[in-house]
């Protein structure tokens, strides 16, 4: 796999790896039951497991990949489906640009590979992490790739027997709101952050309430981060 | 086959998104505002993910305050102000979760 490659420091290499995997596994806590669904949901709507991990290699995003299944249960076509993922990964096109200014001058091969796998999640994760030094783009590379193994497998696995597995057992379907509420602590830096955060939660839910599908997170996000640029400017 | 085409469309327009930020904003030195707008950006982003999944519930979705993930995000919210750990926090709000679903609702 890519991520073995030796680098210029191999020594290095095994701890890099080791520290990246480490900050992923509350990732993949949250990622065993949602894959777990979707496999049993993709199954239900006619995919072999191995269509399943195809799609988890390719598309690697969970909220579109379960709209593209119950659309394809639905009878959709290609186009809509395409479509409306498009819509729902939109979001991060905002996270990336986020990543991004936090990322230097890196290889970009290093860096299509560490766009591949931006989630919600690993993108919390890497975000808050990439803030310190002893952080860098090859540990994030591992924190992403390591949760998009996790969701391969669990989707893959969720296919074949998800369907023996009670739907809520040991709260698991809770795991990844706990990790956002944690993440969203570590993103309180100062009273803008949290003035931003608040303005963006209310924002959301009175978006959610009134337009359908996700594009609340997106308008909620960007209105509320320039409300909290003005507050900052004006505070001078 | 239409599967791999529509598998491999829907990966390219997830991939886009992801990935041209980070192989074109990297390159240049962004305005002073920019910056400050991608910085208030994660906060914004996890609060419009996370709120609106505690106070609504529904397709179409209606205002509910009162439901187990909001009751579990208080005692959750408080462990991680207090530990800053974030994968306790996941193990003690899926407890906590779980002993809500089994125990009380």
């Amino acid at each position: 796999m890519f991520l073995m490659k030796p680098t210029t420091q191999p020594a290095n290499a095994g701890r890099k790896l080791a520290q990246g995997a480490a900050a992923a596994w509350p990732i993949c806590l949250g990622y065993l039951p949602i894959g777990l669904a979707f496999g049993v949901l993709a199954q239900k709507a006619g995919l072999t497991p191995f269509q399943i991990g195809l799609m988890s290699i390719f598309v690697f995003a969970g909220s579109s990949q379960f709209i593209a299944v119950s659309m394809l249960a639905a009878g959709a076509s290609l186009m809509p489906i395409v479509m409306t993922t498009f819509m729902v990964n939109l979001r991060h096109l905002l996270m990336s640009s986020s990543l991004a200014a936090l990322l230097g001058k890196e290889s970009r091969l290093k860096l299509s590979l560490f766009a591949y796998g931006v989630t919600d999640e690993s993108f919390a994760v890497n975000y808050t992490r990439l803030g310190n030094d002893a952080w860098d783009l090859d540990r994030s590379l591992v924190v992403n790739h390591t949760a998009n193994l996790m969701w391969l497998i669990s989707t893959v696995a969720g296919g074949y027997f998800g369907h023996l597995i009670p739907a809520h057992a040991f709260g698991i379907d809770y795991a990844l709101t706990a990790m956002f509420i944690c993440l969203l602590i570590f993103q309180m830096k100062n009273r803008i952050a949290v003035l931003t955060a608040v303005v963006a939660g209310i924002l959301a839910v009175v978006l959610a309430l009134v337009i359908p599908g996700n594009a609340y997170i997106v308008l909620a996000s960007i209105l509320a981060a320039w409300i909290g640029v003005m507050i900052k400017r004006a505070g001078r | 086959m239409d599967y791999i085409i529509m598998i491999a469309a829907m990966g390219a327009v997830t991939f886009f998104p992801r990935w041209m930020p980070l192989f074109f904003l990297t390159r240049y030195n962004l305005s002073g505002w920019f910056v400050e707008w991608l910085e208030l950006l994660p906060a914004s982003i996890l609060a419009a993910i996370l709120i609106p999944a505690l106070v609504t519930s529904g397709e179409p979705r209606c205002l509910d305050m009162f439901r187990p993930e909001m009751w579990v995000a208080i005692p959750t919210f408080i462990f991680a102000l207090a530990t800053r750990s974030l994968g306790g926090t996941v193990i003690v709000g899926m407890v906590l979760f779980w002993l809500v679903r089994t125990w009380i609702i």
